[in-house]
């Protein structure tokens, strides 16, 4: 036998105490909170430069975004199942030149953009095959499938490069056009990750993506495909980093070798800044979009501030650094309310 | 074998002949079990007997080497375990196995969700569904509140919800109450008993062997991975069970030597962590046993960790043979003569990844290293002593930890420390989860040690064994010693109303 409590009544009082509505808040506070800070570095940046909020400028500030927000989407999905995918800057750039490559003989716009996306599928799912086929740890795999991917690029593309010129009009339009001051690449952006993240919430797989970043060993027993799952988020992936490399070159209009290099990490940026959380399980891709566009913007606000650029790697690290370190304090705090919580009811 | 019955309801799940390896361990060997609609049926066995590979069988985490597994009289072949769980087959394990980040609900109903139009999850179904089975089961949690932070019993209650939620007619149960309170193993039962009543059948594993007496009705007994017997509990009596499983006799479990006390070895005086107890003293002399009891969370695993100086305390003095120790330094502890074997065997006291030589020699480093270089053949030969002298069993000593059982890791986490030639030896609940052979061999070698002059502090939740052990019980209440009782005093009654504050302190 062992050590027992007194015989006592069930619990009368009805537990839906403070701790679950405080964790709710703490969670839907995250993605407000980088809302809030990208919102003053905005008033801040316009009090000290009327210039900055223009129609032309808001527009710059979402196109900047645009590419970074559909790279993020797709990175958080990967993130999320405790995993990562470094080779989105490759694979961007990849498609991205591909695309070019049609337009440039005369291609079909629609054409060219699906044929980067199906690019960016068939990378995303050599990672994922990798992934979850080999066992290897994802960051090592993305690692080596980065400089595979770049290393294609280089010798496909060579010292070619694709400007603006050699793209049909209409396309090069489509890039810089939109509807006053909302671009259309962001249009398409923002569909992506609305979608995305009602995918995320209400479908059965969606959180199954969760169940799996929040504990594999549980996931595996409660019969989730585990693999599956994971070749899917990475297809998904990159499938995102090929349409980011169709928007890239309406955009810039402009694609070489080079295209994309360093930019995974500006990615995980943007996704961990967004509040998904890199042990996986937890976070939203409205927070990764945020991350997004809050790293971007700092592109835009520090010139406009008359701040020298070379400060943005600089702030953009500070940043990473703050979001970690939040996060911790955050999650520490909500456990020690957790146990409290346990304590006044054991 | 012998079919155990051949009349009445046919078996709902069946083993048959099943034989398992992994290598050259042959965990399973021509094993055969019947699970009929309406029983709590226990698997008994010592720790490495094969229980949790059958487990695994069932739940179709293992494919057997051979034999079959009988579903409805029809052999299935489980791809894995999903296929167990469409079976209707639940698995409760050791350790529940909850996604942290989600809420209960989730947890819930993780891959079955109910569903709107297009797949869509349907989020108050969900909801209300979880509410439903709470009520079932008699508890109030939040189902929107995330996983993480549940206590274990509360954890096991959605385990239980999640079985319940798909109407499972198989429940396999891994030693649910290894880390419940009276209570809440009372609530554990009534449900168990309730979930028998509607027809389901229940596999029920537990190393507590009155829990078995209590609610099963038919046990099966497997020693080193053979099936012994699957027989009728009613007019067994404990020690018959305990002579299936180790095959022998078992010698006395509480083998208590009486030692005269020696010189004071631990003093903790008037030691306060703010929030977490207060003003605790005692001390415990050389060659005795001080049993530390009290509930669950009462304070008694962190008054150790406070004096080993894992934690720091706020205000009190510790001292090991009159030499006080540096508060906050677990280094300056051990050099004292302090060994802390912890509660959480996995977590706290080994390397899992690591071997059972090196495990055992990681305590042991300043006297191997020579030349700022590890001499391994110093180590090996001292772990082999120590791996010997308390009969870890094992296959090779260069074999990593999470090979071996529970007992057995238990006894190499003793080996770790007894190698450091402690003056004063803190165990925190060194029996849990371990099997009775290896339980009465725990006991013995702590009361061997305690012969020869070490101190030693043990703290159980386990009153029979407190009871058993200990020279003076001393008792725990919500942060505070609340009771010191001499051996002779000592009784269940004494010791429960002193954990419960009943008694004047």
């Amino acid at each position: 036998m062992t050590v027992t409590t007194p015989q006592q009544a069930p619990p009368a009082e009805v537990p839906k105490a403070g701790a679950t509505r405080l964790v709710d808040r703490v969670f839907k506070m995250r993605e407000l909170a980088i809302l809030l800070v990208f919102l003053v570095m905005i008033v801040i940046t316009q009090i000290g430069n009327s210039d900055f909020l223009t129609e032309q400028g808001i527009k710059d500030l979402l196109l900047n975004a645009t590419i970074l927000v559909l790279v993020a989407t797709g990175q958080s999905l990967v993130v999320i199942t405790r995993n990562v995918d470094l080779s989105v800057g490759s694979t961007l750039g990849i498609s991205a030149f591909a695309a070019g490559n049609y337009l440039q003989g005369g291609g079909n716009p629609v054409v060219a953009i699906g044929l980067a996306v199906l690019f960016g599928i068939g990378f995303g799912l050599l990672n994922g095959l990798l992934v979850s086929l080999g066992q290897v740890p994802a960051l090592v795999v993305t690692l080596g499938t980065l400089y595979i991917i770049r290393g294609i690029d280089s010798i496909w593309v060579g010292s070619r490069q694709i400007t603006a010129a050699d793209l049909p009009d209409s396309f090069v339009n489509f890039g810089s056009g939109g509807i006053s001051a909302v671009p259309y690449l962001a249009l398409i952006a923002l569909a992506v990750l609305i979608a995305t993240a009602y995918y995320l919430k209400h479908f059965g797989s969606g959180r199954e993506l969760y169940a799996l970043g929040s504990n594999p060993e549980a996931a595996r027993l409660a019969g989730i495909p585990v693999r599956k799952r994971i070749l899917a988020a990475y297809t998904f992936c990159g499938g995102l980093a090929g349409l980011a490399g169709a928007m890239y070159l309406a955009r810039f209009g402009n694609v070489d070798s080079g295209t994309g290099t360093g930019y995974e990490l500006t990615v995980v940026s943007a996704v961990v800044v967004g509040g998904v959380v890199f042990t996986g399980g937890s976070g939203s891709v409205y927070g990764a979009a945020l991350g997004a566009l809050l790293l971007t913007s700092i592109n835009s606000v520090l010139p406009a501030l008359g701040v020298s650029s070379v400060w943005v790697l600089a702030i953009n690290g500070i940043l990473l650094i703050l979001a970690i370190a939040v996060d911790r304090i955050v999650a520490l705090r909500v456990a020690l309310a957790l146990k409290k919580r346990n304590a006044r009811h054991a | 074998m012998t079919h155990p019955s051949t009349t009445g309801p046919a078996p709902v799940l069946a083993l048959r002949d099943i034989s398992k390896s992994f290598g050259a361990v042959r965990a399973l060997r021509d094993v055969s079990l019947e699970l009929f609609p309406g029983e709590v049926h226990a698997l008994a066995g010592e720790n490495g007997a094969g229980k949790s590979t059958l487990i695994k069988t069932l739940a179709g985490v293992h494919r057997p080497d051979s034999g079959q597994v009988v579903l409805d009289g029809e052999p299935v072949l489980f791809h894995g375990p999903g296929d167990a769980r469409d079976a209707g087959i639940a698995v409760i394990y050791q350790e529940p196995t909850l996604f942290p980040d989600l809420s209960i609900a989730e947890n819930i109903f993780m891959g079955r969700q109910p569903r709107r139009a297009l797949g869509r999850i349907d989020h108050k179904a969900t909801h209300a569904a979880t509410l439903a089975l709470m009520q079932r089961l008699g508890v109030e949690l939040d189902p929107d509140r995330p996983a993480r932070g549940l206590s274990i019993a509360d954890q096991q209650i959605v385990e239980i919800a999640k079985a319940l939620s798909f109407e499972a007619r198989v429940l396999i149960m891994d030693e649910p109450t290894a880390a419940l309170t009276g209570s809440e193993v009372a609530r554990l039962f009534g449900v168990v008993k309730a979930l028998r009543e509607q027809g389901a059948a229940v596999l029920f594993i537990s190393h507590r062997l009155e829990e078995i007496f209590r609610i099963c009705q038919r046990v099966t007994t497997l020693r080193d991975g053979a099936w012994i017997a699957s027989e009728t509990i009613e007019g067994m009596t404990e020690d018959d069970l305990v002579r299936r499983m180790v095959g022998r006799d078992l010698d006395e479990l509480y083998p208590k030597q009486d030692v005269r006390a020696g010189e004071v070895a631990l003093t903790v005086s008037r030691l306060t962590r703010e929030g977490v107890f207060t003003d605790v003293s005692f001390e415990v002399r050389q060659g005795e046993i001080v049993g530390l009891a009290g509930l669950v969370g009462a304070g008694r695993t962190e008054v150790a960790r406070a004096v080993f100086g894992i934690d720091r305390w706020d205000a009190g003095q510790v001292s090991v043979g009159g030499r006080s120790l540096v508060n906050g330094a677990p280094s300056t502890a051990m050099a004292a003569g302090l060994a802390l074997v912890p509660e959480d065997r996995r977590a706290q006291g080994l390397v899992m990844d690591m071997s059972i030589e090196r495990n055992i020699g990681l305590t042991g480093l300043r006297t191997t290293v020579k030349a700022g270089l590890m001499d391994r053949g110093a180590e090996r030969s001292r772990s082999l002593d120590w791996a010997v002298k308390l009969q870890v069993k094992y296959a090779r000593i260069a074999d990593t930890v999470n090979t071996l059982s529970g007992g057995n890791q238990q006894k190499v986490v003793l080996a770790k420390w007894l190698a450091t030639g402690p003056k004063v030896l803190i165990v925190d609940e060194p029996t849990r989860g371990i099997d009775v052979g290896t339980k009465a061999e725990v006991h013995r070698l702590l009361s061997e040690l305690a012969a020869d002059g070490v101190a030693i502090l043990m703290i159980s939740s386990d009153l029979p064994e407190i009871l058993g052990m200990a020279d003076r019980v001393l008792v725990m209440h919500e942060g505070r010693l609340t009771a010191e009782i001499p051996r002779s005093d000592a009784t269940e009654e004494t010791v429960m109303a002193a954990a419960t504050g009943r008694a004047a302190a």
